[in-house]
């Protein structure tokens, strides 16, 4: 396979098994600089495994993944960040214990922390970087409308906020590439809307890549202007919104076979 | 008085201040201490010293990185045994430690640099202990960690000829003074505290918080962890060293498993991360164990210090697991609002959030 010159990220025919189950098989993706890619499929489809995949908490089984023509495979999550690629989690792994802009400042450590023998004698230049990492995790947190909870322990931030918060923290390690696992999930209408301006904002002011992962159908087909769909572990359809949605196999695997014609 | 809360706020604000502010009050208690006290409340002052050292490193990198380390005797041991041999009289050395190489055999250091290479001795060990033993975690670090006691021992008694095997080193000169322990106890306390709040601070607690979440945001755990776990075998070895020139003998048994099991009791007590918290409980054990112990001569309980310590253990990890001061530190409950210099605007934070709402 040639990459043409604008792909960003690629995942080549990815298959993950964890023991006797196939959690994933031969899914590939391809994202340009500025897409916003939605991935959606029923329950246990592959789509929080596809997305460690990406993310590089998981080693594929086969199959291979690259950032701008580099390849990741095998690497340790860390080479993926430095490489350029965020990830929230579905079931939120926030620093409880630590306060809301030391979460979003250890997002900023890998690029901007200064090293320890000039932290221990409080050096100028790692004074400094204190001091930016600390600037730049305010302004961030003003930027996902976070101001208010600046000095709060995280693990005491109402639910939707973690969320946000958990963002932030992922855009502090200045990715390329932002993958959202389910960010909605739990969220009321309202955050829900707030949320889907949030996204706007970090893909159109950003200009970052995005994926998300989503259940609520209606929130990926209204951000995303492109969707693929996974049903137990394989892709069974990639295309614009309204092409998923008139695809035959995608209203099966939601609805059952000889059911409804349109899904959301 | 405005004049006090004034200087108060001055001295919040300029760490440096508030340092040799402390450095200053610790000089003049060490004096105090050495001129009016007897040996043996000087003794037991080192001794609450030495723990302070070993609480502190042990918080640091068991509390701060969540790695679940019980080794810090078997540094302790590197880091006194390497002290007490440069140390030795270079008389007696040819004939008592034979084996040793001829620079060191004729030579014959001060406290300091033999301190110091105690302290690299037990650094570089848990640097090549670590890359294997730090893969695992939990209780099975805890277990591994244990087993590096083991070999230290072992090692010592076997190493006769530059050791003197299970008979130990006995009357080396006694250079500890409350100087030399507490002026590392300050440097002990400055390092871990300087790293503690600082980036390299966060990601070291964001392992513990989250290994998983760590990574993806690029925290390179295994050379972190390793970082944090060779600085604590620095200070448990320099504290190693002024131990053996405190109390002048050195033998593999001068510690083992139940020294482990009491900086651990310290460092929970004081809370996992929290490096005051373990300061002030090394304090209080000390000094409880020293003042037991006529308590255990008249009754004829020895031991009782420990089965009381194993006691409040359990009493601490039912009512109050997360210790004196959970990771955090009594002085620093509250950030200052980051970003912002924090000589006028921290006070419109302090005790609440800023009004306006998004």
């Amino acid at each position: 396979m040639v990459d043409t010159p604008d792909t960003l990220l690629e995942g080549d025919r990815l298959s993950r098994r964890f023991g006797g189950v196939v959690a994933l098989q031969d899914y590939s993706v391809k994202l340009s600089k500025g897409d916003l890619l939605g991935l959606i499929g029923p329950n246990g489809a592959g789509k929080t495994t596809a997305f460690n995949l990406l993310s590089g908490v998981l080693p594929p089984s086969a199959g291979s993944i690259s950032l701008d023509g580099r390849n990741l495979t095998g690497s340790q999550p860390e080479a993926f960040a430095e490489a350029g690629i965020a990830r929230s989690f579905q079931n939120i792994r926030l620093f409880k214990d630590l306060s809301a802009w030391e979460n979003v400042a250890a997002g900023y450590h890998m690029r901007h922390g200064a090293g320890w023998l000039s932290t221990i004698l409080a050096l100028p230049g790692a004074r400094a970087s204190e001091r930016r990492m600390r600037e730049k995790a305010c302004a961030l947190m003003e930027t996902v409308g976070l101001a208010d909870f600046i000095d709060q322990r995280a693990g005491d931030m109402p639910y939707g906020h973690q969320r946000k918060l958990e963002i932030a923290r992922a855009l502090a390690t200045e990715p390329r590439v932002l993958l959202l696992d389910e960010p909605a999930a739990g969220m009321n209408a309202t955050e829900t809307e707030e949320l889907k301006k949030m996204i706007a904002v970090i893909h159109e002011d950003l200009g970052l890549t995005l994926v998300l992962v989503e259940h609520d159908m209606r929130f990926v087909m209204s951000l995303c202007r492109r969707v693929q769909v996974l049903n137990r572990g394989e892709l069974i359809a990639d295309g614009t919104p309204e092409e998923v949605q008139a695809t035959p196999a995608v209203a099966e695997a939601y609805l059952g076979k000889g059911r409804g014609k349109k899904v959301a | 008085m405005t004049g006090g809360t004034g200087m108060m706020d001055r001295l919040r604000h300029n760490p440096a201040a508030l340092g040799i502010g402390l450095l200053l009050i610790g000089a003049a208690l060490i004096a105090g201490a050495e001129a009016w006290l007897t040996p043996f409340e000087r003794t037991v002052i080192g001794f609450a010293g030495i723990n302070i050292i070993l609480a502190v490193s042990l918080s640091f990198s068991n509390g701060l990185t969540g790695l679940f380390s019980l080794g810090h005797p078997a540094f302790m041991m590197l880091g006194g045994y390497t002290a007490a041999i440069l140390t030795f009289p270079a008389m007696r050395k040819s004939t008592m430690l034979p084996g040793l190489p001829e620079f060191i055999a004729t030579s014959e250091l001060s406290l300091l640099p033999a301190t110091l290479a105690g302290g690299v001795v037990a650094a570089v060990a848990a640097l090549i202990a670590g890359f294997p033993v730090l893969r695992l975690r939990g209780h099975y670090l805890a277990v591994a960690t244990l087993g590096l006691i083991v070999i230290v021992q072992v090692l010592i008694n076997n190493m006769d000829s530059i050791t003197r095997g299970a008979i130990g080193l006995a009357g080396l000169p006694r250079l500890s003074n409350l100087w030399w322990i507490y002026g590392w106890v300050a440097v002990t306390l400055f390092v871990t505290w300087q790293l503690k709040h600082a980036s390299l601070g966060r990601a070291l607690m964001s392992i513990r918080e989250n290994e998983l979440a760590s990574a993806s945001i690029g925290v390179r755990r295994a050379r972190l962890k390793l970082f944090a776990f060779v600085l604590g075998a620095f200070f448990a070895g320099v504290a190693g060293a002024l131990w053996a020139h405190l109390v002048t003998n050195l033998t593999p048994n001068s510690f083992g498993i139940v020294t482990a099991f009491m900086i651990v009791v310290m460092v929970v007590l004081g809370g996992s991360g929290s490096l005051i918290g373990a300061a002030l409980a090394a304090i209080a054990l000390s000094v409880i164990s020293e003042a037991a112990r006529p308590i255990e001569r008249a009754i004829d309980a020895y031991g009782l210090v420990q089965i009381v310590t194993a006691t409040l253990l359990i009493a601490v990890l039912l009512f109050r697991p997360q210790g004196l001061f959970g990771s955090g530190e009594p002085v620093t409950r509250r950030m200052t609002t980051p970003g912002k210099p924090p000589s006028k605007t921290s006070h419109e934070h302090r005790g609440g959030f800023p009004n306006e709402t998004s």
